[in-house]
């Protein structure tokens, strides 16, 4: 036939190819379409259906999962942590009481040792004063014997050489008597 | 294609502007110049399986990974299901959710050949009347036998409406009555005449731009109505798929 030279020729295309009114109301293609178009809705529907649905639906599940344990987590952690902090505060307020006891005690030991190295250095202070004191007296009465006997001999040699005659007993006696008054 | 060459050839002979916005259309068979049968495989044919390719790429590719944290391809996959399992629970209500995937098939399958006929030289599949209507009269008969299957005759209250006065009630049932047999009808003209008019003035302003003069005015035409056409793709998809839900929801719960 002339006019099938330009391809499909039907009730719904001229002689050019060109439509002939419209296209969508041409009953020749509606089985043609309408058979593929079911075709197609039942291959997306089992594709959509079996696999794509619910792969997506278990991703959102899992994620929301996830989601779900990792808030979770983070709460228990974020109570760890607390605790933690806790444990540290009431640690670091123990150790410093001890360290206070501690420091109080090595005081007062100190203390008591201190106080009695002072009570020892006083009693042997007052040991040696009072050997001290003796060997002063000593002296000291050793020292007027001295005195009594030069000025007995003073006093007998100054009368002898005055001229006087002195007997040693008077000279004794008046150098007594002056050395008492 | 070759018709617009032909188009074009005929308009720089005559030196008129020639309007085929019709021939975008046209179903032909991919192979040979036979006519169109039944199991022919056709532009048709091809775009719908391009669809499904799609459609496994997306959902089920980009999902394989399992990934916890998503990919751009699987965060896109986990926000179309979302979107369309919240949009039956919150329509349905919970017993709403098993038909889930069917809504889901309607959805991606529609939303997917919107897109895909936004290509140029693509066919979109779903702007033709035989492919919209088969998916409305889908979802027509499945709410029909639905609701009669859970409620019985009882589904026959959604027409009596009992809360207007009891005279009113036999005419408020016949107002109704049409209304649920119009619902076919507009559910699949809404899709079709939405998606083939845009593609169609797209190819009347491509038309224009054969004169030197007004093409910049016609590039930017085309540009702009692209942009609207995107928005109505999705759009169009969306609207078929709540209307299917609210649908669903008359056979779940006739009472209102």
């Amino acid at each position: 036939m002339a006019t099938e030279h330009t391809g499909a020729v039907s009730i719904c295309v001229d002689s050019h190819g060109s439509a002939i009114g419209m296209p969508q109301l041409c009953f020749d293609w509606f089985p043609n379409q309408i058979f593929w178009l079911v075709i197609t809705l039942v291959v997306v529907f089992l594709v959509l259906s079996r696999v794509a649905l619910p792969r997506i639906a278990a991703i959102l599940a899992e994620r929301q999962g996830t989601i779900t344990n990792d808030l979770a987590a983070a709460e228990d952690l974020k109570a760890k942590a607390l605790a933690a902090e806790e444990a540290y505060t009431k640690a670091l307020a123990e150790a410093r009481a001890e360290a206070q006891r501690i420091a109080g005690e090595a005081r007062a030991e100190i203390q008591a040792e201190l106080n009695d190295a002072i009570a020892k250095a006083d009693a042997e202070i007052a040991a040696k004063a009072a050997e001290s004191e003796k060997a002063i007296g000593e002296i000291r009465a050793g020292a007027l014997q001295s005195i009594e006997a030069v000025a007995k001999d003073t006093a007998g040699a100054l009368v002898s050489v005055l001229g006087g005659q002195a007997d040693d007993a008077t000279v004794a006696g008046a150098v007594e008597a002056r050395m008492k008054g | 294609m070759a018709s617009e060459a032909q188009a074009a050839d005929k308009a720089a002979e005559g030196g008129s502007l020639v309007f085929h916005p019709m021939d975008q259309f046209i179903v032909k068979p991919l192979f040979g110049d036979g006519a169109v049968g039944m199991f022919t495989i056709t532009n048709s044919t091809l775009w719908m399986g391009l669809a499904v390719l799609a459609i496994i790429g997306l959902m089920v590719l980009s999902t394989s990974r399992r990934a916890i944290v998503p990919g751009r391809m699987q965060s896109i996959a986990e926000l179309a299901y979302g979107f369309i399992y919240k949009m039956v629970e919150d329509i349905c209500g919970k017993d709403g959710v098993k038909y889930f995937p069917y809504v889901m098939t309607l959805f991606m399958f529609i939303v997917t050949a919107n897109f895909l006929g936004l290509l140029p030289k693509s066919f979109t599949t779903t702007s033709h009347f035989a492919v919209t209507v088969v998916l409305a009269l889908a979802v027509f008969l499945t709410v029909t036998i639905l609701g009669f299957v859970k409620n019985g005759a009882g589904f026959l209250s959604l027409f009596w409406v009992s809360s207007a006065p009891l005279a009113l009630r036999p005419v408020l049932a016949i107002i109704e009555l049409i209304s649920y047999f119009v619902r076919p009808v507009s559910h699949s003209i809404r899709l079709a005449g939405n998606v083939m008019a845009g593609h169609a003035v797209i190819k009347v302003f491509a038309g224009f731009a054969a004169i030197a003069a007004i093409s910049p005015v016609s590039v930017l035409a085309i540009t702009a109505m692209y942009g609207l056409e995107v928005l109505v793709a999705f759009i169009q998809a969306y609207v078929f798929t709540i209307l299917t839900c609210v649908y669903l929801k008359d056979a779940l719960h006739p009472h209102h």
